[in-house]
């Protein structure tokens, strides 16, 4: 059952008054995820993006406790307010239950975080980790991460003469997550709210740590329009680069179901950092880039059980 | 109560009896007796402590740093590399005010890989912020890591506090020592009081951006607090010597009225040095031991009165500051000198690296050249390595 858009609280936790960029999707994310917050929550953030333009002292657009303390740490840091919080309900200093979110971008979730959410995951603290993906270190002008995609041109992974932009495969998140033998993850995008806030919701309800990763397009990293930014994050899940899903107690469950494809092509035109891939010498790379995406959408399916063809 | 502990045992000890509400840890020699004994206290039921069981040190600090923001009374302990992969973290406990209480049971550093005493490690973190304390033993470790969260929690400082016990020379030796009851403890240090917490009913936000216009005025705030926090230090030794007869504060001096020379240390060679000291008094010989409990803040005023008689100072650096003109204790010490006109002569030694022993002879030897200096008004080597084969 999606939620529907007049169900949505009114509440607005994340404030307008940031200072991030038009069509920004982490930001959007952000205000999602909140919606879907379901009594006192407090929000853990890594160095990123939204934590930077967020809180610049002495402004903050956050109406509920927030926290920010290093990059890298999220997942310590919300284990620590975790038990903090158990020992403190114990001695009689905390009525009732606080949900708290960890919300790391994607350097800070597949790269330099990932000890640290992978020791909250092993430890199962009771912490839904949010990982809003942009597929670059955005705030630090466009640098690659482990969610960089193969064959996009960030600053640190230029489309040169010889190289045509990031080498290697994105991380797989939600796999990664899932070996720990968590009972929820999902994977998720701003182009599809209901399923998205959905997903945080079912995350905060589970026992136990959840991680929903989820698609947030950056126009500036992106080079795309902002406007463009749902569209995008719809057509990321509409030609298989980024399949939907839930992993429930290690069983794969496919979101959207498979239809006919739009094709690669579609998607990457919009997008300045995917430029160089369709030039005639770059041809190749595209079309391995093609059957890698392909393969990868086959993995997902049948690991969901959905007829592969 | 009387009792035999080793070092470690006695910090674990002190931490049970402070009921902590969360212990983060990751084992490391010579520190890991400390997370074992508190794993057995939570193993057998006899502390409510909610225990992390980090997957590193910078995790470790890092939920320290998130259950002393939530309110939360904190312990870690850590050693050596632990302390340096903690290094970025420990900014973050001082800067955003958790008086987060740890033990850093004082090892070398790599490379190469050792795992024995010096105080590499907690050097190579001086500047962090954080209040440092230093134990000559056992008995000390306990004592001072009590005082340490009433210090730490104190509505004024709110800052963190190491207590620091060398590696094995203490960590690992048994003594018998002086425990207070649980009741005495409850009644010394009372439940924490937190002066800002993350806390649902009232959001705050914690750890913003401080762009030029306000990091200089934050940062100037956290050194104020730092240095007024000297107060404290003062009237919870006082308070803790009224309660126990052992008297804390600053520092603590042997045979200093009459002296003519003086070793200054930090940790367990203080009892060396003290019994050396005892020997040569004994011979006539004007000498004295100055001991710092209390390195960060540093007594800088309290450290010059007690020095005004003294012709001659050996200061004993237990690390290398690498390409410095002296080892980190000794350049305080002189840059505490600077302009005060006193006609003090300083001589520096480097001793004890990795574990390296320091024999009473050792000491003898740093007396006699001491005393020479105080003789002649000069000093014949400005940093001199103590036991090393050149």
């Amino acid at each position: 059952m999606m939620v529907a858009l007049k169900d949505l609280p009114k509440e607005e936790p994340y404030a307008p008054g940031h200072r991030l960029c038009a069509g920004c999707g982490p930001s959007i994310s952000v205000r999602m995820a909140l919606k879907a917050s379901r009594g006192p929550t407090v929000v853990v953030n890594a160095t990123g993006c939204v934590e930077v333009s967020t809180t610049i002292y002495p402004y903050t657009a956050w109406r509920i406790p927030w926290v920010h303390t290093l990059f890298e740490n999220i997942g310590a840091v919300a284990g620590g307010l975790e038990y903090a919080y158990e020992a403190l309900e114990r001695r009689g200093q905390l009525k009732g239950k606080v949900d708290i979110i960890a919300l790391g971008g994607d350097g800070g979730t597949f790269d330099i975080g990932i000890q640290a959410l992978s020791g909250m995951l092993e430890r199962g603290h009771d912490v839904v980790y949010i990982c809003y993906d942009n597929e670059a270190y955005m705030n630090t002008g466009i640098q690659r991460s482990g969610a960089t995609p193969r064959g996009a041109a960030t600053t640190t992974s230029p489309a040169g003469k010889v190289i045509p932009g990031k080498r290697g495969k994105k991380k797989d998140l939600a796999g990664i997550c899932a070996a720990h033998g968590i009972s929820y993850v999902a994977t998720a995008s701003i182009g599809f709210f209901g399923d998205y806030i959905d997903k945080v919701r079912r995350a905060i309800e589970v026992d136990g740590p959840a991680v929903v990763h989820v698609l947030a397009p950056c126009p500036l990293g992106w080079r795309s329009n902002p406007s463009d930014t749902i569209k995008l994050a719809k057509m990321a899940v509409q030609t298989g680069l980024f399949p939907i899903y839930e992993i429930i107690d290690g069983k794969y469950k496919l979101s959207l179901k498979p239809g006919r494809l739009i094709p690669l092509e579609e998607y990457l035109k919009l997008q300045g950092r995917f430029s160089h891939l369709l030039k005639p010498e770059f041809k190749d790379e595209l079309e391995a880039i093609k059957r890698e995406v392909e393969d990868e959408y086959k993995r997902i399916l049948s690991l969901a059980g959905e007829h592969v063809t | 109560m009387p009792g035999a502990y080793t070092g470690d045992e006695a910090a674990a000890y002190a931490a049970k009896q402070c009921r902590v509400d969360v212990v983060a840890a990751y084992p490391i020699t010579p520190q890991t007796i400390i997370v074992e004994r508190f794993s057995d206290y939570v193993a057998d039921g006899e502390v409510d402590t909610k225990y992390l069981y980090a997957e590193s040190e910078h995790s470790a600090m890092s939920a320290c740093v998130g259950a002393s923001l939530a309110g939360a009374r904190v312990f870690t302990a850590t050693a050596s590399q632990g302390l340096a992969l903690m290094h970025e973290v420990l900014y973050l406990a001082s800067g955003l005010r958790c008086p987060i209480v740890m033990a850093v049971v004082n090892r070398a550093l790599s490379a190469p890989i050792n795992i024995h005493g010096d105080h590499s490690d907690m050097m190579g973190s001086r500047d962090c912020g954080w209040i440092q304390l230093y134990a000559e033993n056992a008995q000390e470790t306990y004592d001072l890591i009590v005082q340490a969260f009433k210090i730490a929690e104190e509505e004024t400082v709110q800052l963190p506090v190491t207590v620091n016990l060398d590696g094995f020379t203490v960590s690992h030796a048994t003594e018998s020592m002086k425990v207070l009851s649980d009741e005495d403890v409850d009644k010394f240090l009372p439940p924490r009081k937190p002066i800002f917490k993350v806390d649902p009913e009232t959001p705050i936000t914690v750890g913003a951006m401080a762009l030029p216009e306000y990091y200089y005025e934050v940062k100037r705030q956290q050194e104020e607090a730092i240095q007024k926090s000297k107060g404290v230090v003062k009237m919870v030794g006082d308070e803790y010597g009224k309660f126990t007869g052992r008297r804390y504060g600053f520092m603590e001096t042997f045979g200093l009225e009459d002296a003519d020379a003086a070793i200054m240390c930090l940790g367990s060679t203080c009892g060396t040095v003290r019994s050396v000291a005892k020997d040569l008094r004994a011979k006539g010989k004007k000498v004295g031991l100055i001991k710092l409990w209390t390195y960060r803040p540093f007594p800088t005023e309290e450290f010059l009165s007690t020095i005004k008689d003294l012709k001659a100072l050996a200061v004993m650096d237990r690390a290398i500051s690498f390409g410095a003109p002296y080892g980190a204790l000794c350049s305080d010490v002189s840059s505490a000198l600077q302009n005060t006109g006193m006609d003090i002569k300083v001589m520096n030694m480097i001793y004890g690296l990795g574990g390296r022993d320091t024999p009473p002879s050792t000491v003898r030897e740093v007396f006699d050249e001491a005393l020479r200096t105080a003789k002649t008004g000069r000093v014949k080597e400005r940093i001199r390595f103590l036991d090393v084969r050149e």
